[in-house]
């Protein structure tokens, strides 16, 4: 656990160091508050919804900002033969930079609450939905970080990561959706409860009602864990190339 | 104790490193000399646990690399060839997370950090970004990551490369320092820092090795003959029935004032000039010079690596 935590800390520096958290904690913020402040004063319900349903679609996009440099920088300059060189174990670097980017994540969704403070104080929000929804979001985010931390894995230049990491998650993302769903006819109808399982965004909605299924859990769980696993696999498969 | 047995690594198509097999023991510093991309690198690395084999195994005191690679990470410091570093860190604090990754107790990095400074000479350097060190500089720091455990193998890679001849002297003599008691692997295509620095070399070209020996050694192994030319003035012909077996008139011309220059080869390595004075007097010549060539370590290499070209 001390060499995670080493690798952890030494990332988060990096990661805080240089320009790339503020400047993703920043931009995340100034988008999520215009959106969501553009349209609450109109409505006047005070309820976050309108907020917690662009949180997919931003997380899509600027989840692999964070993720793209993990390995893929290392590759670029070479200190991943520094790295490995060192006795550590492939999944303790993989869980200490995964962690690292999961933290620069979570510390920007915190940094939202006061949105929430505020909804509070001008109206009577149901607080079940806004935590859930929260639960939500961190679950989400670390699936997202997962599969962009995989295939930053993968490759040595970072535009590269960031746009396949992306391209999957745009796909994880709507494929649940109506808008692919509604394709699926025929013999093809079948097919239909498997995708809207596998959709991001679905199990997203369904922690943001405020219920906490057991279902959605795992799947979030398995979605982080599994490109985690490969980034490990990956790894070790280039030692033997 | 680095042991390498056999070790094979193919990518692709090209054989890198071909049953390549040696030790390096303790207090011996050994060079791994070869023009580039003999396979040198790519040994090294298989040594670090960085890529494995596709047949052989090397350990590092006893440990194997396929068995137990952490272990051997532990027994070894390495550094890469051009220096990759944390270039956004500066060296207190890389060299401190080297420190911990590296599994010294916390309560003993800072002593530690401070001694690798010291030993390194980086004084000046320590609260300045990597990215602003000059090439010399970030070379020492790798050397200072590489030392922080005070393993008992060191793997170095090209450590000299890129340096101006001051930094390369200081390089080589910290080298030497520490294969007093340390076994050091360490590649270069330099010559001269091979004869210079190591106590062993190997030559290896397209992934085998093609020589072993200390530089004395390999001199002597690459002609197999050493040269001696002289010159004398008397019976030419008498001293020359009276030469023993070993010794061949090679080239014989005038040298002026009745002086005839001649070159001998000899089969048998060890020094005969006293042998060849002798034998000049007791058939009354006279001798106006007498000089012994061996064949230098460059002469071994480029026979030996010739066959790369062809």
């Amino acid at each position: 656990m001390r060499h995670v935590l080493a690798i952890y800390r030494k990332e988060l520096r990096l990661y805080f160091d240089s320009p790339i958290a503020y400047i993703f904690i920043v931009v995340f913020l100034a988008i999520t508050s215009w959106l969501f402040f553009r349209t609450f004063f109109l409505i006047r319900v005070a309820s976050m919804r309108s907020f917690f349903a662009i949180i997919p679609w931003l997380c899509m996009f600027f989840i692999p900002a964070v993720s793209m440099r993990l390995w893929a920088e290392e590759r670029k300059t070479g200190s991943n033969e520094l790295l490995m060189s060192w006795p550590l174990q492939e999944w303790e670097v993989v869980l200490g930079k995964y962690l690292a980017a999961l933290t620069v994540y979570v510390v920007t969704i915190i940094l939202t609450t006061p949105l929430a403070i505020v909804v509070g104080a001008l109206g009577s929000p149901e607080w079940g939905v806004i935590v859930g929804s929260y639960l939500g979001c961190i679950f989400l985010g670390a699936a997202i970080l997962a599969i962009g931390t995989f295939i930053s894995s993968l490759t040595s230049n970072q535009i590269v990561a960031f746009i396949v990491s992306v391209i999957i998650v745009a796909g994880l993302t709507i494929v649940g959706q109506p808008l692919v769903t509604m394709f699926l006819q025929g013999p093809l109808t079948v097919l239909v409860p498997y995708a809207e399982w596998l959709g991001l965004a679905n199990h997203f909605s369904s922690i943001s009602r405020g219920v906490i299924d057991s279902r959605d859990i795992i799947y979030y769980i398995l979605l982080a864990a599994l490109p985690l696993y490969l980034t490990v696999k990956s790894i070790q498969a280039s030692k033997v190339g | 104790m680095i042991e390498v047995e056999n070790l094979t690594k193919r990518f692709g198509s090209t054989l890198a490193v071909d049953t390549v097999s040696f030790t390096v023991k303790p207090g011996e510093v050994v060079g791994f000399l070869g023009p580039n991309g003999a396979g040198k690198t790519t040994t090294m690395r298989i040594i670090t646990g960085l890529i494995y084999p596709q047949s052989g195994t090397a350990r590092v005191n006893g440990k194997d690399i396929w068995d137990e690679p952490v272990d051997v990470r532990k027994l070894l410091g390495y550094l890469p060839e051009a220096t990759p570093l944390y270039d956004e860190m500066n060296v207190m604090d890389f060299l401190g997370f080297v420190a911990t990754v590296r599994g010294i107790p916390p309560r003993e990095i800072a002593a530690r950090v401070e001694r690798m400074i010291e030993v390194c000479s980086l004084q000046t350097m320590a609260f300045k970004d990597i990215s602003e060190l000059s090439r010399g500089f970030r070379q020492r720091v790798g050397l200072a990551q590489a030392l922080i455990h005070d393993p008992p193998a060191l793997v170095l890679d090209e450590p000299t490369s890129g340096l101006d001849p001051t930094q390369i002297l200081e390089i080589r003599r910290l080298v030497r320092e520490l294969g007093k008691e340390k076994a050091i692997l360490f590649s270069t295509h330099i010559l001269d820092e091979a004869n210079k620095t190591c106590d062993r070399i190997l030559i290896i070209n397209n992934g085998r090795l093609v020589g072993e020996g200390s530089p004395h050694d390999l001199a002597a192994m690459a002609s197999g003959e050493t040269i001696y030319s002289l010159e004398f003035k008397g019976d030419t012909e008498l001293l020359t029935e009276k030469l023993p077996d070993h010794f061949k008139v090679t080239h014989s011309r005038p040298g002026g004032e009745g002086y005839t220059g001649l070159e001998l080869a000899c089969s048998d390595p060890a020094d005969h000039s006293e042998e060849l004075f002798d034998l000049t007097v007791s058939v009354g010549g006279k001798l106006r010079q007498l000089s012994r060539k061996e064949a230098t370590l460059e002469d071994v290499f480029l026979e030996l690596t010739k066959g790369g070209e062809a």
